[in-house]
């Protein structure tokens, strides 16, 4: 689990948190952290978060809330308004565009991000609001699905979850209990060369510091998210794989039922938080 | 290449107003390899010009320095109803253009 060439850093990054009270040392021994960590990962496990979740954008800087509250400045806004473009742009054999069935988004989007990743009742997988985009591209549209991370899936994905802004994320429905239940478990699940779990950063160190990013609480009430360091927006997926890839853990690939697993989980444990597509991150 | 502008609808003659324009590009500056470790070519807007009325109000020559998906914004001076024409271009050659229109009331 230590490798030699990363134990320096992996010290070096773990030590101004508070990792369940370990002190440096101590994470070292590897036997020692096991031991310690069996009772306290079922109590962990256990509690739900008393205080309200609080959205990413109130862990950022001044400069980052004024870019999305400015819906000119916000370059998130260009992929809305490309988004906007393909929804009224016919598509695929079914010569259909979006609109064709939908109508006009405003109205009928409105709410739809705040209930989505659900369970499909036929496959009792989970789909998120790019499958369902895909699902009309393929199936009415009769056009290929686009690709994850295709500035045309962004786009639209961004425009329909615009629609929902303001709205609360939806508690969870009864169908999604089995799904949930895994997506929860992925969340406090240890992984990587880091041997972290997501609940460590942004459970028991939100709001702290590591290097120069203030740590949120990690929900995905704002994606599609124009970040800052991609230059670019993207979607949850990406930030999650980021994620995978800081506690050096091998990376599931997009769409798999893992992260979809975790979409949901992260949309039910921020219930009540409004969307805010696009947001804007460091 | 998508782009927004922002422009008052209405002005009174000789009110300075704020004109902002947001680009969708890249603005690849040519030091960043691919997945390869090919180099990607230097890409960004190189020149940016608005005119009002046919006469030119602003103009911008960028380099790489400029972040992904730029935000400009200047102040001008409206004496009569007329129209910002934007047109800007690339390093792949690639034009762009834009339009906004503004109402200037006599008074």
């Amino acid at each position: 689990m230590l490798s030699a060439g990363g134990d320096g850093r992996r010290t070096h990054i773990v030590k101004p948190l508070k990792f369940m009270g370990v002190p440096g040392s101590l994470i070292r021994n590897t036997a020692a952290l096991c031991l310690l960590l069996l009772p306290l990962q079922t109590t962990v496990f256990a509690q739900t978060p008393a205080a309200p979740p609080r959205s990413g954008i109130e862990f950022a800087g001044a400069d980052v809330r004024a870019l999305q509250a400015d819906d000119f400045a916000n370059p998130g806004m260009l992929w809305v308004a490309r988004g906007e473009k393909l929804w009224n742009t016919p598509a695929g054999r079914g010569v259909q565009s979006c609109a064709s069935c939908h109508g006009d988004a405003a109205p009928s989007m409105k709410g739809v991000a705040a209930r989505y990743p659900r369970v499909d009742a036929a496959t009792s997988k989970v789909v998120n609001l790019e499958g369902r985009i895909n699902r009309c591209r393929t199936g009415r549209q009769q056009a290929g699905p686009l690709r994850y991370e295709s500035e045309e899936l962004l786009a639209l994905t961004a425009y329909v979850a615009h629609q929902s802004r303001g709205q609360p994320l939806q508690p969870a429905a009864k169908e999604e209990q089995a799904a949930l239940q895994r997506g929860r478990e992925i969340f406090h699940r240890r992984q990587g060369q880091m041997n972290l779990a997501c609940i460590h950063c942004h459970v028991q160190n939100a709001g702290r510091k590591l290097l120069a990013d203030t740590i949120s609480e990690g929900h995905g009430n704002a994606y599609p998210v124009y970040r800052l360091e991609w230059q670019s927006v993207g979607s949850l997926q990406r930030r999650l794989r980021a994620c995978y890839f800081g506690v050096r853990a091998e990376q599931p690939a997009f769409g798999t039922d893992e992260l979809l697993d975790l979409e949901l989980y992260l949309a039910r444990r921020g219930a009540g938080l409004a969307i805010e597509t696009p947001g804007v991150r460091r | 290449m998508l782009s927004r502008v922002q422009v008052p609808a209405n002005a009174r003659r000789g009110e300075i107003v704020q004109v902002r324009i947001a680009i969708q590009h890249p603005m690849e500056t040519g030091y960043r390899p691919d997945n390869f470790g090919r180099r990607i070519p230097k890409n960004v807007i190189n020149t940016l010009i608005c005119r009002y009325n046919g006469s030119e109000v602003f103009r911008a020559e960028m380099g790489s320095g400029i972040a992904a998906n730029p935000l400009l914004q200047f102040p001008v001076r409206v004496q009569e109803s007329g129209e910002f024409v934007f047109e800007w271009r690339d390093d792949s050659g690639e034009r762009g253009e834009s339009r906004a229109v503004i109402t200037v009331s006599a008074d």
